[in-house]
């Protein structure tokens, strides 16, 4: 087995260091574009009536006085570290970022552990059914919620289940007093809404995945060797469409982290997107910065994994000759 | 499991079988009331070009049609059971036990994410009755029959890992597992090469012998059915238009469509050696190597082709004569050695050969389909070369290209036409006319019959040669059929492995004593005659041992 896993091994190896790769690529961007903004912190702080010596000692105490290029390095040092620097406002971005990033993973793990199995099981009906009912229900509705832009989802969860049926509150504003029970029921409309905004995606791109395959001409052998509808699609197909659907899977989980700060904005949720909101109103670079780091690992790393199962999932690069 | 005990009982018995398929202008007819029944036991070959409708009769016996075909009329009845009638639910359930098929591409039609064993006892364990065992002991049973190597392990491969004629041969063994009373084989050696194909064919034809099983054998070649069917059922547009014992039909063919395809099979053979010795070459290769990556796929190649002489480069698949061809092109770069052409060494990459270069050597393609423009009128595609290379416009051109049609036995009205409204042979007609336009010395022709009928290839096959007297043009012309060889090269170029391995004039390449490589080669080519393969079985069991359906008599050999 040792040498039959060994050009997988290697494989990926260069994807986890093309990852690393594109990650520092990405923190240059971060870091520079960043500088780049109007205007400067310092002067932002201490008003417009701010001496020019006021302001450069300000610099100087945030160390604003350095050279980029020296700051970079200093900053991605610290970053390998675990190190996120200090925000402006004092706190080490850590502390202020530390629990905000624990709730949005928790919401985002809560959604995914739904959302993932029911969207391949939606996704495989829909290849299942095609044409029937059930499928043009689905590919119709899965459409509708794609072209909404989630804040409207999320207004429209809210007007229905919040101010309608009054069955859960519309903020979401869970701290961590609150017991397990209440942080939960004060969760459930954004996992709604994030439900039903990744679904779509997962259902459409699954269903699509597989009815590929099933032009093949495996597929009508089986027919042809009497398979029922069910075992062609599930036994036959669904093999074969493993690797894009782990791809848009990764895809969704990454906007899970990354691109809920809409969502966590209109529920008033305590997770990493209102905090980059609030970081970017204050100009607090450092939080900005490790925000968009953060967000940028979590692609990287979601398609880093997708990638490899999409070549473990390959009989011929598992297997070969 | 349904067994027929009474052989004059038809296992499949088919009456006037109408289908028909969706198309642009609403439904057109493709299958025109075909009748044909088979006993067990029996093998029936349907024989007709592309477009006859043999798949369509083929996978009606299994109960089966393919998206946008319906059946408007006519009956199968599968032993006993009328198929039209009962529901698909009942219909699918004789699938892959009662019924079975052979594809043609094996390649294809095996999973690519399962073991071959999976794929090949899965019948027989869901719906067979067999238990996974028993299921595993038979597939083994029927590896060994079918001479597969190593037949203990051959089912813990993929389907990627394992050669075509072996795959096919595995697809044979899915097929047999759940001992059907009928097999379909549809064109099942047509994918593979003429060494490949006889292995295959004695396999198949051993396994329908020791198994007593009924079969449908389509195929577009002749040579083929005499082998293995003992009654042949001639189609054409959807209609038998002859039925009759394999002796008869071979003998006396009644109908004159039947009559054409016969006369295909002697296509006049062309007297080599109009090339004239001690005149320089019009090409000629001298010690060239070519590889991919780590791999030699040429190695050493010493090679001349003279002025208004066709040389044949014939070689399995994998043999490297393509590659040659596109070294020549300057489509691919050589590794070692040199190609002169009219007495100047030819530039290797394409970007520094000079257009009136690239317009002496021309090169046609397999496959017309791919190698025209879909979205190009036939005016456009032969139309380019004629401004490119010549510089010609206007009434000029369009006079020019008219004349070019002519000459590949087209007229102006396929002038205005997309590759989509014509035929596969007028397509590669067109394909020989953008060759032509460009008024070059020497044309590569890879494989450009290879994808066509064989009333349709010795057509396009007699204008080549007619149009090289006219034109003196010189044909390098690459392919892995012998009859073509036999009626259009002067020389013969035999590869293997990326070696030229056997060379010289036709007449003496193709006479006694060959290379051993080229005997095989040879040896494989079916002939057109009843007991061909019955002659090649016989000379083989004098030297082997035969190959009894027990696993523990395995003859290595294999």
């Amino acid at each position: 087995m040792n040498k039959i896993s060994h050009p997988i091994l290697s494989m990926a190896v260069s994807r986890v260091g093309l990852g690393l790769l594109s990650l520092l690529i990405v923190s240059l961007v971060i870091f520079f574009s960043v500088s780049l903004l109007p205007g400067s912190y310092a002067s932002a702080i201490l008003g417009q009536n701010a001496t020019p010596e006021a302001v450069a000692a300000m610099e100087e105490k945030l160390g604003l006085n350095q050279p980029a290029i020296w700051r970079y390095f200093a900053w991605l040092g610290a970053a390998a570290t675990g190190d996120l620097g200090t925000s402006f406002a004092g706190r080490p971005v850590m502390t202020v970022l530390g629990p905000r990033l624990l709730n949005t993973i928790t919401l985002a793990s809560i959604t995914a552990l739904i959302a993932v199995p029911l969207a391949i099981v939606l996704g495989i009906v829909c290849a299942r059914f095609r044409g029937r009912f059930i499928d043009k229900f689905l590919s119709t509705s899965t459409l509708a919620s794609i072209s909404l832009p989630e804040f409207l989802v999320a207004y429209i969860v809210m007007m229905v289940f919040a101010v309608k049926l009054q069955w859960f509150p519309s903020m979401a504003g869970i701290r961590s007093s609150m017991d397990l029970g209440e942080q939960l029921y004060r969760m459930v409309l954004p996992i709604l809404t994030l439900l039903l905004v990744i679904l779509a995606h997962m259902v459409r791109n699954t269903r699509a995945a597989i009815l590929s395959v099933m032009s093949s001409p495996y597929v009508e052998m089986a027919r042809l060797q009497g398979e029922s509808e069910g075992r062609v699609v599930m036994r036959q197909a669904l093999p074969n469409a493993i690797g894009p659907i782990a791809s848009v899977v990764a895809l969704n989980l990454a906007y899970l982290i990354s691109g809920v700060v809409v969502i966590e904005v209109v529920f008033v949720y305590p997770g990493v997107g209102q905090a980059m909101i609030d970081a970017v109103r204050n100009r607090d670079v450092p939080v900005i910065q490790a925000c968009a780091l953060i967000f940028a690992a979590a692609y990287i790393g979601f398609n880093l994994i997708a990638d490899v199962i999409s070549i473990i999932s390959n009989p011929r690069l598992l297997h070969p000759r | 499991m349904t067994r027929i005990q009474n052989a004059s009982i038809p296992v499949v018995e088919i009456t006037d079988l109408k289908i028909e398929a969706k198309s642009n202008e609403g439904w057109t007819q493709i299958v025109r009331g075909i009748s044909l029944s088979i006993r067990r036991g029996e093998v029936l070959g349907l024989v007709g070009e592309s477009g006859a409708g043999k798949s369509t009769v083929g996978l009606a016996a299994l109960g089966y049609l393919r998206p946008g075909a319906r059946t408007n009329g006519g009956s199968v009845r599968l032993i006993g059971t009328e198929l039209l009638s009962i529901p698909e639910e009942e219909r699918r359930k004789m699938r892959g036990t009662q019924v079975a098929y052979v594809a043609q591409s094996a390649q294809a039609a095996f999973n690519p994410a399962h073991r071959l064993m999976d794929q090949i006892t899965m019948v027989a364990v869901d719906r067979g009755g067999l238990s996974r065992e028993a299921a595993e002991r038979r597939a083994i049973d029927l590896f060994t029959a079918l001479q597969l190597p190593d037949p203990q392990n051959f089912g813990a491969r993929y389907p990627h890992q394992v050669s075509g004629g072996q795959l096919q041969r595995a697809m044979v063994a899915m097929a047999m597992i759940c001992n059907p009373a009928l097999i379909v084989f549809d064109e099942p050696t047509t994918a593979l090469d003429v060494t490949t194909q006889v292995e295959v064919l004695i396999s198949i034809r051993k396994v329908i012998e020791e198994f007593g099983v009924a079969a449908i054998y389509i195929t577009h070649d002749l040579a083929v059915v005499a082998q293995i069917a003992h009654r042949v059922a001639v189609l054409r547009y959807g209609e038998v238009v002859e039925e009759a014992s394999i002796a008869a039909i071979m003998d006396s063919p009644q109908h004159a469509y039947t009559q054409s395809l016969w006369a295909v099979h002697e296509m006049p053979v062309s007297a080599s050696g109009r090339y004239e010795t001690g005149v320089r070459p019009l090409l000629s290769i001298e010690g060239l190597s070519a590889r991919y990556g780590n791999f030699d796929v040429l190695k050493d190649i010493n090679l001349a082709v003279g002025r208004g002489e066709t040389v044949a480069l014939v070689g399995e698949s994998g043999s490297g004569k393509s590659t040659l061809g596109r070294v020549i092109t300057g489509l691919k770069e050589p590794s070692k050695g040199k190609v002169v052409f009219d007495g100047t060494p030819l530039p290797e990459k394409l970007r520094h050969r000079k257009v009136d270069l690239l317009r002496r050597i021309q090169i046609i393609y397999q496959s017309a389909d791919t190698a025209l423009n879909p979205r190009q009128t036939v005016r456009k595609i032969v139309g380019r070369p004629l401004s490119l290379y010549h510089g010609l416009r206007g009434s000029a051109r369009e006079k020019r290209l008219i004349e070019l049609l002519k000459m590949v036995e087209l007229n102006e009205a396929h002038a205005d036409r997309m590759p989509g409204q014509l035929s596969g042979g007028q397509k590669q007609r067109v394909a020989i006319a953008r060759a032509l336009a460009a008024e070059p010395e020497l044309i590569v022709c890879d494989e450009i019959t290879s994808a066509l009928d064989k009333v349709v290839q010795a057509e396009v096959l007699r204008m080549l040669i007619s149009l090289q007297k006219r034109l003196g043009v010189s044909y390098l012309f690459i392919t892995h059929d012998i009859e073509v060889v036999r009626a259009i090269a002067d020389q013969v170029v035999v590869m293997q492995h990326g070696r030229i391995v056997d060379r010289g004039a036709k007449e003496v390449v193709f006479s006694l004593p060959h290379e051993p490589y080229t005997d095989k080669l040879l040896a494989s080519v079916p002939d057109m005659a009843v007991g061909w393969l019955d002659g090649i079985i016989a000379s083989r069991t004098a030297r082997l041992s035969t190959y009894p359906l027990d696993a523990s008599r395995i003859d290595q050999t294999g």
